[in-house]
């Protein structure tokens, strides 16, 4: 069995080293100040359990959980109670841990690792709501029925009443919701990441903390909608 | 009277392992200066987020140090900054102290 410790605090990472060191058939694979190059790591590397810090800045434990695609086994070590109940709500964490962690509690955290790992494997529920679309939408604009092809759209702003299809030469306003739009669009290119915008993902240019650019235009990205986009992104 | 820093948390965890010992030493003197220091910077300046955040991540130092009465007044300050509240900080920053002295005799 291999792990990973994700942990922003050093001295809690050397406590769940030491820890793991007294579990004879129990190898840790890496450590990791922060939760971005461990989801890196994961996306190269696959792992049976994850000691992970639940209270990390920028990114907590449980929107780690959120993004991983195919999690492994998850302990969650806090200095919290608080999450306790949230935490046991996703299917990969198997455990909590409060720290200090003691020895004997630790090993009774293997113990329950072990028996999830002899079930079968589980993971967090795809989104897959993928429908044969063809490669275009048509709009409604002036009694007109506009093509729009799927690929040159680059996002779509919710604007009251109204939504603006923004596409590389022009935004077209047409009254309806985003929800709608979203019905429409194929997910596997177009992505909510914040409640007034959808984003054909395949146009980003950068991302940066809470937005992403989009050719000239940086579009907000919400904390609820952050952890499925990082799950899409091809992270190197 | 005043609790005061242990070991006894990590001497348990070791098990006469004294490699850990010093690495998890090492690490605490090096780290409760730095961390002193921008808890003050943070109070003085009232970032109140960034000090809870901060209470938060030493809220686990002083639990393996075995202040116990600290820790307490530690998650009750961590919740009073939520609420921009910053009574405590001179307890808190008193406890840092007392942390500090403490590893310079490590």
């Amino acid at each position: 069995m291999n792990c990973i410790i994700v942990d922003d605090e050093a001295t809690a990472r050397i406590i769940v080293e030491r820890l793991c060191s007294t579990i004879q058939d129990l190898d840790i694979i890496d450590s990791f100040s922060n939760a971005m190059d461990a989801i890196k790591f994961l996306n190269q590397q696959q792992v049976d359990v994850i000691f992970l810090d639940i209270h990390m800045p920028g990114f907590t434990g449980i929107d780690f959980v959120q993004t991983l695609k195919n999690p492994p086994r998850i302990v969650l070590t806090t200095s919290d109670t608080n999450f306790a109940i949230e935490a046991y709500e996703y299917e990969p964490i198997v455990d909590y841990l409060v720290k200090p962690i003691t020895q004997e509690r630790f090993e009774k955290s293997i113990q329950k690792v072990k028996k999830s790992l002899e079930k079968s494997t589980v993971s967090l529920p795809e989104t897959g709501n993928n429908i044969n679309f063809g490669d275009e939408l048509y709009i409604n604009i002036d009694r007109r029925l506009i093509k729009l092809n799927f690929n040159e759209i680059l996002f779509i702003e919710a604007k009251g009443d109204y939504i603006d299809v923004k596409t590389e030469k022009k935004i077209y306003r047409v009254h309806n919701t985003l929800k709608n739009i979203k019905d429409k669009l194929p997910d596997t290119i177009f992505l909510p990441i914040h409640r007034s915008f959808i984003i054909n993902f395949t146009k980003i240019i950068d991302i940066e903390d809470n937005s992403v650019l989009i050719e000239k235009n940086v579009i907000p990205i919400s904390r609820s909608n952050r952890p499925e986009l990082m799950r899409r992104l091809n992270l190197l | 009277m005043e609790q005061q820093p242990n070991l006894n948390y990590i001497q348990e965890l070791s098990a006469g392992d004294t490699a850990f010992e010093k690495k998890f030493i090492g690490v605490l003197k090096e780290e409760i200066p730095l961390e002193k220091k921008e808890y003050i910077r943070c109070i003085a300046n009232m970032k109140y987020k960034e000090t809870g955040d901060l209470v938060h991540k030493l809220k686990h130092k002083l639990s393996i140090l075995g202040l116990t009465e600290d820790y307490k007044s530690a998650v009750i300050f961590e919740e009073a900054l939520k609420n921009k509240d910053d009574q405590l900080k001179d307890t808190f920053l008193a406890i840092l102290e007392k942390i500090d002295t403490y590893c310079k005799t490590l």
